[in-house]
């Protein structure tokens, strides 16, 4: 079973690195096959990015998404490039603030999560993206919700653990919820 | 000085830059000269990390003209040494490549191919570098180039990479991609003990008797270091067994710019590594290299799933190029496809080798390299 996911976002909002501890926690904390790829612009910080992470109890060939089954979303600019290409009765995962806009789609699941509202509710909004990854832990359960702490523990700088690990729960909670409503 | 320990043994989850960065200090290098350039910096940001810990030496240098130069003088001075670049780089890199070659100094270049020419896309994929790996500098000269499609290989290869250009006395090669190289995967590092390691010939020769450039049987010669009381001449001219210049001398320009070559071709056979996947049946090839390997394995997967009798060859050595292997695997087939991210490189090198089969070229630029299901739709189309 190979499960595809995809994170997109801007520069600087810790895109790549979900992507990576999503993988991280698959791989080295769930003894799946996973693997993560990326894709920048030259400017880093502010530019378009996306994070892929392929997940397989199988040995991965092709490590590149192509077709995801969830999207998790974190700017207007990505969501138009990349919402219309989630497979069939895929999952997008979206932050409402950031993403105004929305389109009609048919045949995909939208779960929207105030990520970055709630991480400057803690107090950093640079955590936006490990709410995020709670929720997504909450909503798809395609990675254990153990490896993923372990993971973003095994990621963070140095300090920031608890800050972390509370975003996490909350994303997690928040996930939970709208996931059952 | 604190130490760290030099192999990380146990199980990673790493990118394929840092995997070649631990490659690297795994084969014993400890001379490390760069500039940084995406899509290869984290090689050596992570080197410059690990170096003064572990008792090597990390420089930045003003560009890439100096780095290699700087690598050349280190592998003199005895220590295994490397450099990791881009295109633009690697093209700057390329005059010195040629005296690294003239004067046999081991030494490992990484280029982690970018969309080119030029600046061209420094953060996108790219394997149009693959022909200058072998022709980029002036002169009749061989090199050895190997091509990784996993952060496990940005590992193996680079170790493997020391080990060839220590045995052979060569430029060696890790011709990377963006995509296998800013890539996370599980990386496995085995116990130390169980990693080969290849180090250069030394002479068993007294100084006075010594001859710097008096090829042994294998057409390599034993390497004294500068500072080991072995007093001799090392230039990029024509030179003779002393080291002495010969520019006058057809005999000497001869004998030294045909063993520069010989002692790769004679020696391929040994060089030469490419894997092989459903091949002996194969009515249709794939032949395929990094990234782009990972598709075609995909492809030929599903293209036996829906009856069309496909195999895979995929390219670890670049150069030498498995010209024999292909020439064997091609014989049944009634055509080859080559998928690659440029223009057409390492397909002529196909054609010329597969002379009696159809060869197909699937170029890809940009973003992404060529899909698995791209790759099927020329197996389809081409297999009937």
């Amino acid at each position: 079973m190979r499960v595809e996911i995809r994170f997109a976002g801007f520069g600087g909002q810790g895109i790549i690195k979900s992507g990576i501890m999503t993988a991280m926690a698959a791989c080295i904390y769930s003894g799946k096959h996973a693997v993560q790829t990326q894709s920048y612009g030259p400017e880093s910080r502010g530019g378009a990015c996306k994070s892929e992470v392929v997940i397989s109890d199988d040995e991965i060939d092709f490590p590149k998404v192509t077709e995801p089954d969830v999207l998790v979303v974190m700017s207007q600019h990505a969501y138009n490039e990349y919402a219309e290409n989630v497979k069939k009765g895929g999952i997008i995962i979206l932050d409402p603030d950031m993403i105004p806009n929305e389109k009609k789609l048919e045949k995909v699941k939208v779960f929207r999560v105030p990520a970055t509202k709630m991480a400057e509710e803690l107090g950093r909004r640079i955590v936006a993206n490990v709410v995020m990854l709670g929720a997504f832990t909450a909503i798809t359960k395609i990675v254990d919700k153990k490896a993923l702490k372990e993971a973003i523990k095994a990621n963070v700088p140095k300090g920031t653990e608890k800050l972390n690990s509370a975003a996490f729960e909350r994303g997690y909670e928040y996930g939970g919820k709208i996931a059952e409503s | 000085m604190a130490k760290e320990k030099t192999v990380l043994t146990g199980v990673h989850f790493m990118s394929g830059d840092i995997a070649c960065a631990e490659g690297a200090i795994a084969a014993g290098c400890r001379f490390f000269a760069g500039y940084p350039i995406t899509p290869a910096t984290e090689i050596a940001e992570h080197i410059a990390a690990r170096m003064p810990k572990i008792g090597g030496v990390y420089v930045q240098m003003e560009d890439e003209i100096a780095s290699i130069a700087a690598v050349i003088g280190a592998s003199y001075a005895g220590l295994k040494a490397m450099t990791a670049t881009s295109g633009p780089g690697f093209s700057l890199m390329q005059e010195n490549i040629g005296l690294a070659a003239m004067t046999e100094a081991p030494c490992v270049i990484v280029d982690v191919m970018r969309g080119g020419p030029s600046t061209g896309q420094p953060t996108l994929p790219g394997q149009q570098d693959v022909m200058q790996a072998k022709w980029g500098s002036h002169g009749d000269y061989e090199i050895i180039a190997l091509a990784p499609s996993s952060v496990q290989e940005m590992f193996d290869l680079t170790i493997e990479a020391f080990n060839l250009a220590e045995t052979y006395r060569v430029p060696t090669m890790v011709m990377a991609d963006e995509v296998v190289a800013h890539m996370w995967e599980k990386l496995v590092i085995p116990p130390a003990e169980e990693i080969k390691i290849v180090n250069r010939k030394r002479p068993n020769t007294p100084p006075e008797q010594y001859l710097p450039f008096m090829p042994e049987d294998d057409l390599v010669p034993p390497m004294a270091c500068f500072g080991e009381g072995y007093r001799f001449h090392a230039t990029g001219l024509t030179h003779d067994e002393h080291g002495y210049p010969q520019t006058q001398s057809s005999e000497a320009q001869t004998k030294l710019v045909q063993r520069l070559c010989d002692k790769i071709r004679k020696n391929a056979d040994k060089i030469v590594r490419f894997e092989e996947t459903m091949v002996e049946d194969a009515e249709i090839l794939v032949v395929a290299y990094g990234i782009v390997a990972r598709a075609a394995l995909s492809a030929v997967r599903k293209a036996r799933e829906n009856g069309i009798k496909a195999g895979l060859l995929r390219l670890v050595t670049l150069w030498p190029f498995p010209e024999k292997h292909i020439a064997k695997a091609a014989e049944g087939a009634k055509a080859i496809i080559v998928p690659e991210m440029n223009c057409g490189q390492m397909v002529r090198e196909v054609e010329r080798t597969a002379k009696e089969t159809s060869v197909f070229h699937l170029s890809k630029l940009g973003e992404e390299p060529p899909t698995p299901m791209e790759i099927f739709e020329a197996l389809r189309r081409h297999s009937k």
